[in-house]
């Protein structure tokens, strides 16, 4: 049950009012950071302070919530924050993707596609994506305003002339609706077609930054790219050696010190419902039988 | 000295045309007979009860190239800033022959079509190398940087045009992936100046381009920048205290003493034959080596 010397979901229901007011601007405009006053949280910034609060002002009694962390629901973060939310607001958790209807996640979208009715809550470290080019606040808010991109795909070229390719893995920048260019977070540039065309409502949340934005469902989402160079969504070249999925994204694991390691998807509940449905990959028998 | 002046200045516009592309001789044929390419109307720009500089007004003719010298505080800067769109005048028009709308003035045009000049038919060139270039941007991104600011999105044309421009700059192509941190005083320039001319501006505005520089490199960089000039028939502005740097570039002088404008006419004759008295202590203020 509910803790009661705590409101429901932690904050109380004037801050929750200012946040959602937040998400729905955000929404309204697709990719625009919203500021919004963003709360002390009882953890440390950079565990997911602007996620939380996103996801405490989205709650209702009646909700399922999943928390994952690097696609993982038994790491240090989702097991933290998933119990803060046991506590605070009482509401019912799964590991399952489908059944949840609030997922709160850090740097992966989930294999299992989302779907209307669904809410997913990014944690944002620096939501605007013009940071490491360009670090005044008023000239990156005037470049937004008056939509001066150039400057993003000078990164992209310097990437190429570097690198020989767009070496960009993650937080790879989008173009929403053909407007605003986005963070989508630290998420793997595999996940970003995922963004786009989807039915469920996404929503960013940088607490320490004091920004939110939002997808609303169905949003035209593109990643910026040359016409020589275009955007690839890559993974490792490999299929998870659990459950044998070959389109998956996967974590490499090093199991000892010799060298030995195995490929793994990074999105556990993904991995176990494919092996209790009978999916074996190259070293799962042992481990399964 | 002189006879030289006289003799390459009525050239100029003759010259002009040869210089260009395709597209641009149409409108540097078409332009003259139209009207000057940026006309200033008693420009004033005070810091509150000083003055910036006050009552200046000139035309500036396509294919011209304007000097303004004077002492350190006379308001050249300020000058330069307020027709460049940097700074905001108090009274008076800056009027600019746009491509599609003719003369405009631009201190009252909207800010998106200013700072949209400002990268396509303006240049701006700084005194200091590192205000105009992005010192951890490769010098091929830097060339790159004003053409991805207008749309463009094929990385191997961007690279071949800033391996062109990195030529002209005598800059080698061998250096077009190392930052210009690595580079020396007078690269840095040169670099600045192929950043800005990438675009095929009409009008470049300089600062003491040579500022700070040995007086070997300011040679070079200025035989550069005179062949540069008359090759595209450019438009400029120098601002400058340095008064040999006037007597190579400009066609018109410009003197400048506590804000006003004391003499203005051709440069020879302003320089051999000056009638104000600031002026005669200026040019007599020359060291004769």
């Amino acid at each position: 049950m509910t803790d009661t010397a705590y409101n429901f979901a932690y904050l109380d229901e004037q801050t929750k009012r200012m946040i959602r007011r937040a998400i729905l601007k955000g929404l309204a405009i697709p990719g625009y950071q919203v500021p919004f006053a963003s709360r002390e949280m009882p953890m440390p910034y950079g565990w997911g302070t602007g996620g939380v609060q996103v996801s405490a002002a989205t709650l209702t009694p009646d909700d399922r919530l999943k928390v994952i962390d690097q696609g993982a629901d038994d790491t240090t973060n989702a097991v933290s924050i998933r119990k803060f939310f046991e506590r605070t607001a009482g509401v019912a958790t799964t590991e399952a993707t489908a059944e949840a209807t609030v997922i709160q996640t850090r740097h992966r979208i989930p294999e299992v596609p989302l779907t209307e009715g669904q809410i997913l809550v990014y944690q944002v470290p620096i939501p605007e994506p013009l940071r490491f080019l360009e670090p005044r606040e008023t000239e990156t808010r005037k470049m937004h305003a008056l939509e001066e991109y150039g400057l993003m795909h000078v990164k992209l070229y310097e990437d190429i002339a570097r690198h020989g390719q767009i070496a960009t893995a993650y937080a790879y920048p989008v173009k929403v609706e053909g407007r605003y260019v986005m963070d989508p977070s630290p998420i793997p540039k595999f996940d970003n077609p995922k963004m786009s065309d989807c039915g469920a409502i996404q929503l960013f949340g940088a607490g320490r930054e004091q920004r939110i934005y939002a997808l609303p469902p169905w949003t035209q989402v593109v990643s910026l790219d040359f016409e020589d160079f275009p955007f690839e969504a890559s993974k490792a070249d490999a299929a998870c050696d659990l459950c044998g999925a070959e389109n998956s994204y996967l974590d490499e694991v090093i199991t000892d010190d010799a060298g030995g390691r195995i490929f793994v998807c990074s999105d556990t509940d993904y991995c176990r419902s494919r092996r209790e449905a009978g999916f074996v990959g190259a070293q799962g028998e042992e481990q399964v039988a | 000295m002189k006879s030289l002046g006289d003799a390459l200045f009525p050239l100029t516009p003759a010259l002009s045309p040869e210089g260009r592309g395709g597209a641009q001789v149409a409108s540097g044929a078409a332009v003259p007979p139209a009207g000057p390419l940026l006309r200033v109307e008693e420009i004033g720009k005070r810091y509150g009860a000083r003055i910036g500089c006050a009552e200046v007004s000139f035309d500036l003719w396509p294919g011209e190239v304007m000097g303004i010298v004077g002492e350190s505080g006379s308001g050249k800067t300020t000058l330069l800033n307020c027709l460049a769109g940097q700074l905001a005048p108090d009274t008076g028009r800056v009027m600019f022959d746009t491509r599609e709308r003719g003369m405009v003035d631009t201190v009252t045009m909207s800010e998106p079509e200013r700072r949209m000049l400002g990268r396509t038919d303006w240049a701006f060139v700084h005194q200091h190398a590192r205000d105009g270039l992005r010192m951890n941007v490769s010098a091929g991104g830097n060339v790159g940087e004003r053409l991805m600011a207008v749309g463009a999105r094929h990385y191997g044309q961007i690279r071949d045009r800033a391996e062109d421009w990195l030529g002209r700059v005598e800059i080698d192509a061998d250096r077009m992936d190392d930052r210009p941190t690595a580079f020396s005083g007078g690269m840095q320039q040169r670099l600045q100046i192929a950043r800005n001319l990438v675009t095929g501006p009409r009008l470049v505005f300089m600062d003491e381009p040579t500022g700070g520089l040995d007086v070997s490199v300011q040679a070079r960089l200025l035989d550069l920048l005179r062949g540069l000039v008359r090759e595209m028939g450019l438009s400029a502005i120098i601002v400058t205290h340095d008064l040999a740097v006037v007597r190579l570039l400009a066609d018109r002088l410009m003197v400048m003493k506590d804000g006003h404008v004391v003499e203005q006419g051709l440069t020879d004759q302003v320089l051999d034959d000056p009638q104000h008295a600031y002026t005669q202590l200026l040019v007599s203020s020359v060291l004769q080596v």
